[in-house]
């Protein structure tokens, strides 16, 4: 009896000490954001005195966020268009074309499958560099330089192996009942597709979406290469080139890279359970 | 039977030629297109863009060698992508596995998860930012506290010195990217059937051993992932080093990746940036070829 109690006790002491150390660390991870969020809504001249974590006393203001919005200097709401106008069609595009090559290669089967696939497992490890410098040619031939729309061809041309790749895992797992059923009442392909697999395939689809539109909201290497006008420059552009006139001002800094930030947050939050699963599912392909 | 065999083929067209073809023209074409740009040089196709991008000295540029430097940092480029690897690879892996482990006991473990993995969700420009925030010597938090606890030498911008620019990139790069180890190793955990570690601990297991004789070893297959992609992610890294150091102060945190930046928008010298490129891609592959033998076995 003494010993059972005993035991119950060591175990909750090394509980409350593993909570302890995990949250430690965990608000270690966080103060980054703390930091860069006080900065944020305090005058600069004031934080760069007394450091942001004099929380107490300090004055509040939103200047730092009006100021890098529309000050056209900064620009940055430009910048917020521009990403958006590229990461939304740059999702959808390459997600349906994407979801048609995988469910052919989940329901069809042919001589060079394997060959594409591996070929769908390169381009997803290969890295944006190996690609960019003829891609500059080829845009600039084809006046797709320094524009919007390129941006969005190479985007969505560059998703396509991930999402292929994830889809393909999606719609190896789904039952084929439903499908086969539809086919001997008469059913086409194309309807069995769009009518019936890619409603199923909505959680698959959201996840794939989620994770498509962040990281082209967050790409900076394709904009630095294929966008150089001021004006047609996108969010990550436009942060990394906020200075002050005189030396780095962090209050704007802090104050534009929250806002750059904040869309894929969002998502993130509002996606959290189809953006963790799309997550493991590009890394570890388990659809 | 054959006309039927015909359909199906059309359709499997109809399926995949759309997307194939966007990837053919925008994807695998410039690829191909790297490898030959690689090669032209003035004097007709040679390896010479290699020859000099490898041997190649200035502090900038150099991928591997030198010119006389007193005491490095910078190193090469190449070097610095090894040391990243060394010191990013082991620790947010087995940080992420052990927190995953802890996890399981943590109130408010859901919390703790979504905190660790902001790193991943938010744009690596921003990272790099924050990164120089939080090593800046006036309202940076490290140097303030290495200064209060006397580490005097350690109070400064981190990333405006060649000795710990690249230092705080890599202290940086496990805070961005630790939460992809815990949250690939959290799922591999929680697929784990629970009798597993319940029938441990009937007999009498720490949890210690728990961790290492059952934990580990069945979350292999998730580790293999977490290291192949940080591998590959350590390879590539590009944006945090633009936002925080621009591969300086003096080269002290080039990457490859930037170098072929450099070759290309500053030198306008594309056979080279080609040749950096290629010698990145190739680099990518042993870690590429890894995953894609894991793929293929699980089918």
């Amino acid at each position: 009896m003494a010993s059972l109690y005993y035991r119950v006790r060591r175990i909750k002491l090394s509980t409350v000490i593993v909570n302890i150390i995990v949250w430690i660390i965990a608000i270690l991870w966080l103060l980054p954001f703390i930091g860069l969020f006080m900065t944020s809504v305090r005058p600069y001249s004031e934080v760069v005195l007394k450091g942001w974590w004099t929380i107490l006393g300090g004055h509040y203001t939103l200047n730092n966020y009006i100021q890098v919005l529309t000050n056209p200097m900064y620009d940055l709401l430009r910048g917020y268009m521009n990403s958006l106008t590229i990461a939304i069609p740059s999702t959808f595009i390459p997600l349906i074309l994407a979801a048609m090559i995988a469910y052919g290669f989940s329901r069809f089967s042919f001589t060079a499958k394997n060959l594409l696939f591996i070929l769908i497992l390169l381009i997803m490890a290969v890295p944006q560099q190996t690609m960019v410098i003829p891609m500059f040619f080829m845009l600039k031939t084809m006046g797709l330089l320094n524009k919007l729309i390129g941006l969005i061809l190479v985007h969505s041309s560059w998703g396509i192996a991930w999402i292929a790749f994830f889809m393909r895992n999606y719609f190896n797992m789904m039952p084929r009942e439903v499908e086969e059923a539809a086919r001997v009442d008469g059913a086409g392909w194309a309807t069995i597709f769009f009518r019936i697999v890619l409603p199923v395939s909505l959680p698959a689809l959201a996840s794939a979406a989620a994770i498509q539109f962040t990281w082209v909201w967050s790409d900076f290497f394709f904009a630095l290469m294929f966008i150089y006008s001021p004006e047609k420059m996108v969010i990550t552009q436009k942060i990394v080139s906020i200075k002050g006139q005189f030396y780095v001002d962090w209050g704007l800094l802090s104050a534009g890279s929250i806002l750059t930030m904040l869309v894929p947050l969002l998502v993130y939050a509002a996606l959290q359970k189809y953006y963790l699963r799309g997550m493991v599912g590009w890394a570890s392909g388990k659809g | 039977m054959s006309k039927k065999i015909n359909i199906k083929k059309r359709y499997l067209a109809l399926f995949l030629i759309p997307g194939f073809t966007l990837v053919a023209i925008f994807v695998i074409s410039p690829i191909i297109g790297t490898f030959i740009i690689s090669f032209e040089t003035p004097s007709g196709f040679g390896l010479s863009n290699y020859y000099s991008v490898i041997t190649q000295t200035s502090p900038t540029k150099a991928l591997v060698l030198l010119n006389d430097m007193p005491r490095p940092p910078p190193w090469g480029a190449l070097i610095h992508n090894l040391v990243w690897t060394a010191i990013h690879l082991p620790t947010t892996t087995f940080l992420g596995l052990v927190l995953a482990y802890l996890l399981r006991r943590v109130y408010g473990r859901s919390i703790v998860k979504s905190i660790m993995f902001i790193g991943m969700v938010i744009p690596m420009v921003v990272g790099g930012l924050i990164i120089r925030f939080m090593f800046d010597k006036f309202i940076g938090i490290v140097p303030n506290l290495c200064g209060l606890i006397g580490l005097t030498w350690l109070d400064k911008s981190w990333t405006s010195y060649p000795d710990t620019a690249l230092l705080a990139l890599i202290i940086g790069s496990v805070w961005l990217w630790t939460g992809f180890s815990l949250t690939i190793h959290a799922a591999a955990i929680d697929s784990l059937p629970k009798t597993y570690i319940e029938a441990a601990k009937i007999d009498g297991a720490s949890d210690w051993q728990i961790f290492w004789k059952i934990i580990v070893p069945s979350v292999r297959a998730a580790t293999l992932t977490v290291i192949v992609m940080t591998m590959l992610w350590d390879l590539k890294i590009f944006d945090i080093v633009y936002a925080a150091t621009k591969g300086g102060p003096g080269g002290a945190s080039t990457v490859l990746a930037f170098v072929m930046w450099l070759y290309f928008a500053l030198d306008l010298d594309y056979g080279k940036a080609a040749a950096v490129a290629v010698i990145l891609t190739l680099l990518t592959l042993i870690p590429a070829a890894i995953y894609i033998r894991q793929v293929m076995k699980r089918g």
